[in-house]
């Protein structure tokens, strides 16, 4: 039993079946929903903790001060998700029978900011300073002994709210992980306004008027950032390399992984030539594959599959949002090449400390 | 109430055009006490850090160059990690001869750790891993570890130098100082 769910916990198993799960439950969201089944689902998330407690090295690991609210997020997450899909679903039906949304007749009225918003707004600030002086009197901070530049932790995790960002730097450059990708995470949520100026799914859930909002958003947080804090804080151990939930952290596993670059895939895998000596024309297929990605994948997907996006969007809306979006999901296809094929770089010009 | 409305107005007060020091009341006393002590404690303060900040807080780090030793100090094979607290630097000895490998992850400049069973460096912050020579093989680091400039002393002892750093992306290690023949 502790094998198979070491053998899950493979990260491309892992990621695999997390985004499958994920897809899973939007697509059938009307059974997931079910009040039966999702308190099915977390009792058996409860048993199988309480289950697996039990073993040493998965006690320490969950137990650890740092990794408790963790815990705590992770079944806040699926409450919240679970919640939202649950009005959804409800709403979607209402419309389907031409009734309003659920919302629109408890309040049908526009309320003010001030007091009604303000004074939950407020009353929410001071339950949560209640509940974090509580929190740091219960659990004691995890110090260590002072910083030492020549004795580097092993593992050293960033703090768990950043430990999506730790985990892109593991497959990208520095420049591009710290400093590109987070600007344009920032900036991509700073765009929604702009972006989706559609009215649909103002004030009230719903899944069915706005799929491809929700499906996006549920792909960006679910499977990119929470599945990242899970696999970092939980599965990475010392050396950053993965090990089961119940697999002990040994310091000497071998992970027998000797990196490739896209130019040595194609120039001496495919063509079977050796690689050409400038970085230019070595890396001109990595750079086109990159370019082709970001320029012809919106414009392909523009004539085929989102020509009514387009039509409702506008070009500039669209091609914004669609650069985003391709930027996200070019993440995991990262992830997954470096696991299953050890793909380093797709361009790796070292002259010029430019790899992608 | 016609006895009250026959009553004339209150003569308008006179406006004081000098300024009489008045009686310190004792309530007055302590507001001009406490804030006579907030400006004098608040430009002492200043003043203390303004000549504080005079002074920075240097911590002198460890000279560039630095004697290693005798060359037959170093067993063949091994990687010395003695100078990795003090100078940030670790010395190798292959069969040729030494080199010095800056302690310093390519990726994002955390210390890794050398690992005697697998014979790799390995950076715990992002899982770089290095060979014994400094080329990196696996995880994000885009390049080897970096050498210094290696070369006898004098007296015969081994002197490395951290100024000048070698890079073998670039085809640095080429470089006779890069590598100690001895």
């Amino acid at each position: 039993m502790k094998e198979f769910f070491n053998a899950l916990a493979d990260p491309s198993r892992f990621f695999l079946i997390f985004t499958v799960a994920v897809f899973a439950m939007l697509k059938w969201r009307e059974f997931f929903t079910a009040p039966k089944v999702a308190l099915t689902i977390f009792f058996g998330a409860v048993v199988f903790f309480v289950w697996a407690i039990r073993d040493p090295g998965f006690k320490a690991n969950i137990t650890k001060p740092d990794n408790i609210p963790i815990i705590f997020m992770l079944f806040l997450v699926g409450f919240f998700s679970w919640l939202s899909l649950y009005r959804a679903v409800k709403n979607d039906r209402r419309i389907d029978r031409g009734e309003l949304p659920e919302e629109a007749v408890e309040n049908p009225k526009k309320v003010l900011t001030w007091p009604d918003l303000v004074y939950s707004e407020f009353l929410c600030m001071l339950i949560g300073t209640a509940v974090l002086l509580i929190w740091a009197l219960l659990l004691k901070a995890p110090l260590e002994e002072p910083a030492n530049p020549n004795k580097t932790p092993n593992p050293s995790k960033a703090p768990w709210y950043f430990l999506g960002l730790q985990e892109m730097l593991v497959y990208f450059d520095p420049w591009l992980a710290g400093v590109i990708l987070p600007g344009l995470i920032v900036n991509g949520l700073m765009a929604i306004p702009y972006v989706d100026t559609n009215p649909k799914g103002n004030g009230y859930y719903t899944f069915k008027e706005r799929p491809f909002a929700i499906t996006s958003f549920f792909f960006g947080f679910i499977v990119l950032w929470v599945s990242m804090i899970i696999l970092m804080t939980f599965l990475r151990g010392p050396n950053q390399a993965f090990f089961g939930p119940f697999e002990p952290w040994n310091l000497h596993k071998v992970e027998p992984t000797v990196n490739i670059q896209f130019s040595q895939i194609f120039w001496e895998q495919w063509l079977g030539t050796s690689r050409p000596t400038g970085w230019f024309l070595r890396e001109l297929p990595g750079i086109a594959l990159v370019v082709g990605y970001l320029a012809i994948t919106p414009m392909l997907l523009a004539k085929t599959v989102c020509k009514k996006m387009v039509a409702q969007m506008g070009n500039p809306r669209y091609l914004t949002m669609m650069i985003m979006f391709l930027i996200m999901v070019a993440m995991p296809i990262k992830m997954v090449l470096r696991w299953t094929f050890n793909l380093q770089f797709i361009v790796n010009i070292q002259e010029l400390f430019l790899n992608i | 109430m016609a006895a009250a409305a026959a009553k004339p107005a209150a003569p308008r007060p006179k406006v004081q055009l000098v300024w009489e020091p008045k009686e310190l009341h004792r309530r007055d006393w302590m507001l001009v006490a406490s804030w006579s002590l907030f400006a004098l404690s608040s430009l002492v303060g200043t003043l203390f850090y303004v000549l504080r900040y005079l002074f920075p807080n240097v911590t002198y780090e460890p000279p560039l160059q630095f004697k290693a030793g005798l060359p037959t100090e170093f067993a063949p094979g091994r990687v010395d990690e003695r100078f990795k607290a003090s100078f940030g630097t670790w010395v190798v000895r292959n069969e040729l001869g030494l080199y010095a490998l800056s302690t310093v992850c390519t990726h994002l400049g955390c210390t890794p750790n050398w690992l005697e069973g697998e014979q790799k460096f390995k950076c715990p912050c992002h899982g770089s891993g290095f060979r014994k020579t400094g080329i990196n093989f696996e995880g994000p680091a885009p390049r080897p570890l970096e050498r210094y400039r290696i070369g006898l002393a004098d007296d015969g002892q081994v002197m490395i130098d951290k100024s000048a750093k070698f890079q073998g992306e670039k085809g640095e290690w080429a470089n006779p100082e890069s590598f100690l023949y001895v």
